[in-house]
This record gives C-alpha cells, sequence and structure tokens, in this order.
C-alpha cells in the first residue's frame, strides 16, 4: 500500500477515480503475498502490482471495469485451475485472488 | 477512511484495516480501520455492531503480530460460521536496524537494509565518523557511545528488528552486544574475524554474559558465502537476517570453520 500512496493522492488530486486492486488470498506459489496492492486510475494509469507480471493486465481491465460500471466490489481469482489459465494464470502454478473495488472511502 | 490510513502508514503507526471481501452483495466492500492507542480508534462499521465489535478485537489480535489474513464470520460476528469472509490487512511499523560502527560496511549494510525496508539507524561514538554527509542512506546517525544509545531505545526493539554490530572494537561492542542483550531484539550480529569473535566471546563471558547470552550473537556476521566488499557482505548479513526469520538452513559463519575469507578460485573453467 504505501507504495502506491503517492500515486492515488496524484490521481485523485487530479480529480481522477481510482480502483484499488488487493491480493487477500493466495494458494499454492505465488509471488507477492496477501497485502500486495495496484492502484490504478480511470485513465488506465498503474501503480504497484498483485503478482509477478502475470495476471497485472487482467486486473487492469476488472479495475477499469468496476470505475466504469456501477462500482461494486468483486472478488477476481486467477489460477491455473481457471479455464483462462493460459490467458491470465499464473504460470507458477497458484491461485491468487485479489478483491477489486473502487477508492471512494 | 483512506485519509486516515495514508496517514498512519506514512508516520509509521500501526495501523489496520478490515474488509468484507465475501459475503452478502449489500456487504461487499465495508470496511473498519482500527487505530490502536489509548483509547483505540476505530472508524467505519459493517453495519453491524456485534459484527463490528468481534471484528475490531481480533484485529487487534493480528495487528499486535503485524499478521494479515482472511477470518470467517457469521453475520453478527459468530465464531465457527461463514457467512461473511473479512480480510484484515495489519501495517506494522517497519522493523528497525540499529548499526553500531561507522565504518565502510556500514554505508552498505544500511544501503541493503533500507531496501529491505528496514528504518536504519547508525550509531557511532566518534563524530567525525558518524555524520549524516557519509551516511545519506540512513534514517537516522547518532552520535552516541552504543550502550547508551541502546538505553534509550532498546526497549522499543522487538523480534523483527535487528543490532549489528560492526565497531569490530571491543572497547565499543562489548558494551554494545552487553546492551543489546538486555533488549527483545530478534538479531543480534557480530562483525569480526574469527580471532576477533573468540577473542570477544572471551571478553563478554568476562563482562558476565552467559551461554544463553553468546549463543544470541551472531558472529561472524553473515552467512558464508565468501563475501569480500562491504556490499558483498551486507547481503550476506541480510541474508542470514532472513534464513534466521523464516527458519530455513542457511549456513551461517558462525557455525562454520575455516578462513571467512578464501584466496580467488576459478569455480568454472570454460571448455
Amino acid at each position: 500500500m504505501k507504495e502506491v500512496l503517492v500515486d492515488i493522492e496524484r490521481w485523485r488530486r487530479e480529480g481522477k477515480k481510482v480502483a484499488l486492486a488487493r491480493v487477500v488470498a493466495l494458494e499454492g506459489s505465488g509471488p507477492r503475498l496477501p497485502g500486495a496492492t495496484m492502484a490504478v486510475s480511470e485513465a488506465g494509469e498503474v501503480a504497484g502490482s498483485v503478482s509477478g507480471g502475470c495476471v497485472e493486465g487482467a486486473v487492469v481491465a476488472e479495475a477499469l471495469e468496476v470505475l466504469a460500471g456501477d462500482g461494486r466490489p468483486r472478488l477476481c481469482t486467477f489460477g491455473y485451475s481457471d479455464a483462462e489459465a493460459f490467458s491470465v494464470g499464473l504460470t507458477c502454478g497458484g491461485t491468487i485472488r485479489v478483491f477489486v473495488e473502487p477508492l471512494d472511502w | 477512511m483512506f485519509e486516515a490510513l495514508a496517514a498512519a502508514i506514512r508516520a509509521e503507526q500501526p495501523v489496520a484495516i478490515a474488509e468484507i471481501v465475501e459475503g452478502p452483495e449489500d456487504m461487499l466492500g465495508a470496511k473498519l480501520l482500527v487505530l490502536p492507542g489509548t483509547p483505540p480508534r476505530v472508524l467505519g462499521s459493517f453495519g453491524d455492531a456485534d459484527l463490528d465489535r468481534v471484528v475490531t478485537r481480533d484485529v487487534h489480535g493480528e495487528l499486535a503480530s503485524g499478521l494479515t489474513a482472511t477470518r470467517h464470520y457469521g453475520l453478527h460476528g459468530e465464531a465457527r460460521e461463514n457467512d461473511v469472509s473479512v480480510f484484515i490487512e495489519s501495517f506494522a511499523p517497519p522493523p528497525r536496524m540499529i548499526i553500531f560502527g561507522a565504518v565502510d560496511f556500514t554505508a552498505a549494510l544500511a544501503k541493503v537494509a533500507k531496501i529491505l525496508g528496514y528504518r536504519v539507524t547508525v550509531c557511532d561514538a566518534r563524530p567525525v565518523f558518524a555524520t549524516r554527509a557519509r551516511f545519506p542512506m540512513a534514517d537516522e546517525v547518532v552520535v552516541a557511545w552504543p550502550d547508551r544509545h541502546l538505553a534509550e531505545v532498546g526497549a522499543d526493539l522487538g523480534p523483527r528488528d535487528a543490532v549489528c554490530v560492526l565497531t569490530h572494537d571491543p572497547k565499543f561492542d562489548v558494551p554494545a552486544i552487553v546492551a543489546a542483550l538486555t533488549t527483545r531484539v530478534g538479531y543480534l550480529g557480530a562483525m569480526g574475524s574469527r580471532r576477533t569473535t573468540e577473542d570477544r566471546e572471551d571478553r563478554l563471558r568476562e563482562a558476565g554474559v552467559d551461554e544463553a547470552g553468546l549463543a544470541r550473537v551472531m558472529g561472524p556476521i553473515g552467512i558464508d558465502i565468501g563475501a569480500r566488499t562491504p556490499e558483498e557482505t551486507a547481503v550476506a548479513v541480510c541474508a542470514e537476517i532472513i534464513s534466521l526469520r523464516t527458519g530455513r538452513d542457511a549456513p551461517s559463519l558462525r557455525d562454520s570453520e575455516g578462513p571467512i575469507h578464501r584466496d580467488l578460485v576459478v569455480t568454472r573453467e570454460t571448455p
């Protein structure tokens, strides 16, 4: 969280909506522990990360959807066992759950 | 609430956030921010006083041990039910590393420790050496005798913190180690050759340190990777700290024999 504060505050000063994506669970092997945080502005700017780079693209897409849509938070699961494993899975074989929400609090 | 969280993280004050990440749709994203203190401050609500109370209690426990975890509750905080999953993230203040001795190795160790997230203090009794200009990467440079500095801050040290004694001068390092042994610091390392280490152990015994105390001192400091430069030595020291924390079996110099530095050998020849 600490590493994304500066970017979040700048985006908010610029009047941009911001979404937060945080790893809330990790099963098996994975590069980042629960608490790893990525922030995404409505302009598509990104700070921080939730994995070793494997699922960031998919998380940005989820975050932008949350910001553009009804703003409901969502819990996303990414993992090898996923149907989409080949497109957005973790190559390390782990599963991560990422909570994506608008930063409106 | 985010401002309060950001302010606490910046000020390096303990804070935790608890958030419903699974459960009834209208509860998703509901959160509590807990700032410990007397009295503790709690911001936000899950919309149920009992759930708030139970989670706040659990958050205090997680925060005390610096843990981040998901816990499951009933809608009113019942244990052993699974209506809501609450992600509790603790933001503990950064661990501290106090480096005694303002030598060449100090700057390299301070740099590597900063990368690992430590709040670094460099302390030396000699004002000529303990200067900001020599250690710009440190959070704090203190001119003081090690034991006096520890008398001031030692009570705050805990299992996540580290004390590294790099002076290898008995006049400084014996009092520093004796003082560090009275704290709860998790890692205590002392630099020096094998001869210096043996000599220091004798002096520590004379100063009244028992075998249990000696066993806490990692000396010669660092794991046995043939480190030679200040930077390599800094990596060896930090690797030792990590391996002791995680309980992994890394070869500490303390537990091996033979020269710390060997002549350079060719380890791999190209055909």
